[in-house]
């Protein structure tokens, strides 16, 4: 099993979604960060005055996977975060070994609980 | 005739609540519209009160008030030439009387807004409701209200036809040309924050009551009556709305209160001060009844009008413009009083605005839509127009 954390852009977050719903995979974990890399910070302009916002709003997805669908789930989630351009700060994916699952409604435990 | 100092106060104080209804706006529509879009939807709302407020000085009133013929007023008041302080308009201050009118002149294009989020270049919102001020609301509200061919025909109190109708069939034209927002009817385009659309509302009805019982130009019997029917129909729309959706969905959602209690204002307009309170009840009910139907039209017939701009004023006011022929018996009669001519003079009242409404306005949209462009590009509508037209975000971590 694998655990894939992927650092996208707020306003991939749809097509993400949609890449994913083509395969199937309707178990993920979103939440809204904050964060930078490659792509630095930009402007943002308050009462004429302009300031480095140097922390940019991200979008992370969690999802935990079997591993022959890893490859799948991965190409699913590129496909929505590039779009048709992909430029600088269109994120990553990290792909961590997953040691356990437990389901706590039924103590399933490995593949059979995620 | 001479000042009346009562008049002036109220018609005074009732300017300065129709301009808060601006800001409530911004926050109704603001609440209603996703994060990374609720600044550039208030400022729709916002930059109209500079944009109207200077072009109704500069030559929309004269447009809308100075002598001229059946479709237009002249040039005479341009700049507000032939006014001075001295100038009376009935029993209040001509410079009261602009204030009050330009008010009307400025929240009417703001309407439009709700229709067009996230998907309009800012320069453009800004020509096209200066263009429409001109060539849309100017002639219409002579028509009703400046000495037109409807002055003294069509009965409309506070501007159903002018403002509500106006606004809601542009709403709709305007679509011709921005067409719908990436992800409508696919992706969840969610309000991002209810509350500010209920506190919208509530400064909506607020400022409403200056719209309805400031339309008398006068502190007497007949804005008393505005003001309580205005009270009385968003009251009786808004429970409808309520009750229809508890039936449907099984929930008395808090948007749909507020929404019901908009389509009751709109529909109250025309009729404010020609109808008893108890006629305002059913005015704003059926109304409401008409409007909870209509805004669920767009996912049938595959519009995107955002926030339903069309579906609440443009839907209610032909209801409440039509409404008025039923239920009039203040300073005019209606079908119930046995009067069936009021009735077709409202429906060629709406008929024509409709039309000329739709025309102007598409008019409008295509010499945009040629010249500067309307809708903003793909990427920038995916990043949202705060980044893109504003270099700003409503919310920072």
């Amino acid at each position: 099993m694998k655990y894939i954390i992927a650092m996208i852009r707020p306003e991939r977050l749809d097509a993400v979604k949609r890449e994913l719903q083509k395969l199937e995979v309707n178990r993920l974990t979103v939440s809204s960060v904050a964060g930078y890399g490659a792509q630095k910070g930009h402007l943002e302009i308050y009462r004429a005055t302009e300031h480095e916002a140097n922390l940019l709003e991200k979008v992370k997805i969690e999802i935990a996977v079997e591993d022959q669908f890893l490859q799948s789930v991965i190409e699913a989630i590129k496909t929505g975060a590039k779009g048709k351009d992909g430029y600088i700060g269109s994120g990553k994916i990290f792909v961590l070994p997953l040691e356990n699952v437990m389901r706590i409604r039924t103590n399933e435990t490995g593949p059979d609980a995620l | 005739m001479a000042i009346e100092a009562a008049d002036t106060v109220w018609v005074l104080i009732s300017s300065a609540l129709v301009l808060l209804m601006l800001p409530g706006l911004a926050l109704f529509y603001g609440g209603l519209v996703q994060r990374k879009n609720v600044l550039s939807s208030m400022m729709h709302s916002f930059v109209a009160m500079g944009v109207m407020a200077l072009e109704w000085v500069l030559i929309g009133y004269s447009l809308a008030f100075a002598d001229g013929n059946w479709f237009v007023g002249g040039l005479g008041h341009v700049f507000l030439k032939g006014i001075d302080v001295y100038s009376v308009t009935g029993t209040i201050p001509t410079y009261a009387y602009v204030a009050f009118q330009g008010m009307f002149a400025i929240i009417t294009p703001a309407l439009i807004s709700g229709a067009i989020v996230g998907r309009v270049k800012f320069k453009s919102y800004i020509a096209f409701i200066a263009l429409w001020g001109l060539i849309v609301y100017a002639p219409v509200c002579h028509w009703v209200w400046g000495g037109g061919f409807l002055t003294g025909e069509a009965l409309d109190f506070a501007g159903g036809t002018v403002v509500h109708i106006t606004s809601g069939i542009s709403s709709l034209a305007i679509l011709t040309y921005l067409g719908k927002r990436r992800g409508f009817g696919v992706d969840p385009l969610k309000p991002h924050n209810v509350t500010l659309t209920l506190l919208g509302t509530g400064l909506l009805w607020f400022g409403w009551f200056g719209f309805n019982a400031g339309s008398s130009l006068a502190a007497n019997e007949i804005a008393s009556l505005a003001f309580i029917t205005t009270l009385v129909a968003p009251a009786a729309a808004g429970f409808v709305w309520m009750a229809l959706e508890w039936h449907h969905l099984g929930y008395p959602t808090a948007l749909g209160f507020a929404t019901g209690i908009l389509a009751g204002l709109v529909a109250i307009t025309p009729s404010a001060g020609f109808v008893t309170p108890m006629a305002a009840i059913p005015i704003g009910a059926i109304t409401s009844f008409v409007c909870y139907n209509a805004v669920g039209l767009k996912e049938r017939l595959g519009y995107d009008d955002s926030l339903d701009a069309f579906g609440v004023h443009g839907v209610g006011g032909i209801v409440g413009a039509l409404l008025v022929g039923v239920f009039a018996s203040v300073g005019g009669t209606g079908l119930l009083l046995g009067n069936s001519s009021q009735m077709l003079i409202q429906l060629q009242g709406v008929v024509v605005t409709i039309v000329y409404a739709a025309a102007g306005t598409l008019l409008i949209g295509f010499i945009l839509n040629k010249t500067i462009g309307l809708k903003v590009s793909e990427s920038e509508e995916n990043i949202g127009l705060d980044k893109t037209q504003h270099g700003e975000v409503a919310y920072n971590i």
